[in-house]
């Protein structure tokens, strides 16, 4: 079980991680993109770090919602509606809640999903977050079918994010401006696949370092 | 690159402070936002808003003013505008009759646009949207995001906007929008790339002798690169596939755009023109309007595109109605 204060924690991480890989995902957005996811995600994590700074979260709802909208607002492109999308969806599945449980969790990878799905049109297999996201909500089901810990199940959607960014290189693009490629966005990874198994990578690796 | 700028990310801020102090009279800056509204938004008639990126100067907002937009939202440089901005565009607009929104399609544009139509519908205005997807370059198959909205997005501006100021109603300013859509078409080639200042190098090389043919407007792929040839070769080869995509026959009437992407001088895209329209009368075609110069720009990029849009009776009246904006003028009679 997580608390209010300990998923701030783990957003910061997510906002930093961002940071980080900044550079990294603007050249994988140089590829097959046009160079600027990178950019987009730092200017909307940075948002993001800034209402958490501000705090004044009623509840975990709450919290996601702000964040959500902070996304929304400031990311721009193809992602930030739909990482906004993926926030307020998890703000649905946390509404009045104080605390949050593995349950929850893949609660909210099956829901943004199906919000990703929804607003971008889109499905596995055609190149984009969803072939992180996708994979990581079957894991982190399957890893609580098999009554694993929390942090297994959080490791577990970690896992499968990344490895099914790596898994995006030989995907034909099939939407966002990486399409227009066809053919030639084969051997390339998707960077917002990429940026997904970040977001991802950042909640387990928190909770890790807790222990 | 050299560039003339202060700082990357001050540019969007101070260019559309600066296009706001250039005309005061057409248009003026919404509070704590990066839109820019009509002057006079006059109480009857349909809101048409328009945006997308920054970078395409004078798109989207030199077309605001009389005759076509009644704001426009820019985003940060080649990226779409949030949807919290696009809502208080669509709010400032209107006037109870319901708002148009023009959008270019891709992917980023669509989703925001789209989102903020929701927000706005929620506050029960009525608002419609129409996507503009023009480039014959891009194949429009379900597996890929579409053709991409380029220069015609002017026509359709100038056209929806033309009938929201005769008073038509949504449904019709919509279906018009739509019906100019599905009736042009454009294909674009580029010299040379353009830097995004935060990026810092261009999104794309080109041999001194090479072109790209079929780039989009922010430097994405075309179809092929080839050797530099002649103007009109080049002005043929984009023709035949503007033509494959959209047959004309003897007895048509078009218009006809040919832009300019930033960096090629108008001489040179008046030599394209005059080869465009040489084109249409060996083909027994009638060019009822023709627009050349920077109408979508990408940057500093070098090169052009042209639009083709076949005109009915309805369309020929609305484009030659009044337009009265910073970046297009059309003196009609209403
Ligand atoms: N329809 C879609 N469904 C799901 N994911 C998508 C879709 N379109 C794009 N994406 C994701 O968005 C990523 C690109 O995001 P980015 O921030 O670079 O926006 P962009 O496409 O460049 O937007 P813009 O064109 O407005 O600049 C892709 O790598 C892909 O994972
Ligand atoms: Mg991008």
């Amino acid at each position: 079980m997580a608390e209010l204060n300990q998923i701030i924690g783990a957003l910061r991480l997510m906002a930093e991680t961002i940071e980080k890989n900044k550079e990294h995902l603007t050249e994988l957005d140089g590829a097959i993109g046009d160079g600027d996811h990178g950019i987009n995600m730092s200017r909307g994590f940075a948002f993001v770090k800034e209402t958490l700074d501000k705090g004044g979260f009623q509840n975990a709802g709450d919290l996601f919602k702000k964040c959500g909208m902070a996304l929304v607002a400031h990311v721009g492109g193809a992602s930030g509606p739909l990482y906004g999308t993926a926030f307020l969806r998890a703000a649905m599945v946390l509404k009045d809640r104080e605390d949050v449980h593995a349950a929850d969790y893949v609660q909210i990878l099956k829901d943004a999903a199906e919000g990703i799905k929804m607003r971008g049109k889109s499905d596995r297999g055609e190149k984009t977050m969803l072939d992180a996201l996708i994979p990581a909500y079957e894991a982190a089901a399957d890893a609580v079918q098999q009554g694993k810990s929390a942090q297994e199940i959080l490791n577990a959607a970690k896992v499968a994010a990344a490895e099914g960014a790596v898994g995006t290189e030989k995907l034909v693009a099939q939407k966002g401006r990486a399409s227009y490629l066809g053919e030639r966005s084969i051997g390339h990874q998707d960077p917002g696949a990429a940026s997904a198994a970040l977001v991802l990578a950042a909640v387990a690796d928190y909770f890790a370092a807790e222990k | 690159m050299k560039k003339l700028i202060n700082k990357p990310e001050n540019a969007l801020d101070e260019m559309l402070e600066g296009m706001t102090k250039a005309y005061p009279t057409y248009l003026r800056r919404l509070d704590q936002t990066d839109v820019l509204v009509r002057q006079d938004l006059s109480a009857d008639k349909v809101g048409v808003v328009s945006g997308g990126g920054s970078g395409h100067e004078p798109a989207h907002c030199g077309y605001i003013g009389k005759g076509m937009l009644d704001a426009a939202v820019a985003g940060a440089i080649f990226t779409s505008p949030t949807p919290d901005q696009i809502y208080e565009a669509i709010k400032a607009v209107d006037r109870g009759k319901g708002v148009l929104l023009v959008i270019k399609n891709y992917s980023g544009d669509v989703m925001n646009f789209d989102m903020a139509k929701e927000m706005a519908e929620m506050e029960g205005i009525q608002v419609a949207s129409v996507v503009v997807n023009d480039d014959v370059a891009v194949e429009n198959s379900t597996f890929t995001a579409g053709r991409r909205g380029i220069a015609g997005t002017v026509l359709v501006h100038k056209i929806a906007g033309a009938a929201a100021e005769r008073g038509w109603d949504l449904d019709k300013v919509k279906e018009t929008a739509e019906k100019v859509i599905a009736n042009e078409r454009s294909m674009g080639m580029a010299l040379s790339p353009c830097t995004v200042p935060a990026a810092g190098k261009p999104n794309f090389s080109l041999a001194e002798d090479e072109i790209e043919i079929g780039i989009g407007i922010h430097g994405e792929p075309g179809t092929h690169r080839e050797k530099l040839v002649s103007a009109d070769a080049i002005t043929q080869e984009l023709f035949d596939r503007i033509l494959a995509d959209y047959p004309l026959k003897s007895g048509d009437e078009v218009a006809v755009m040919v832009n300019g992407l930033a960096s090629t001088p108008l001489m040179e895209l008046y030599i394209i023109n005059k080869k465009v329209h040489e084109l249409l009368e060996g083909l027994g075609v009638t060019v009822h309007q023709t627009f050349v110069g920077e109408y979508m720009t990408a940057l500093e990029m070098a090169g052009m595109s042209i639009t083709i849009l076949k005109l009915d009776s309805d369309l020929k009246m609305l484009l030659d109605d009044t337009a009265d904006t910073p970046a297009l003028k059309v003196i009609g009679t209403k």
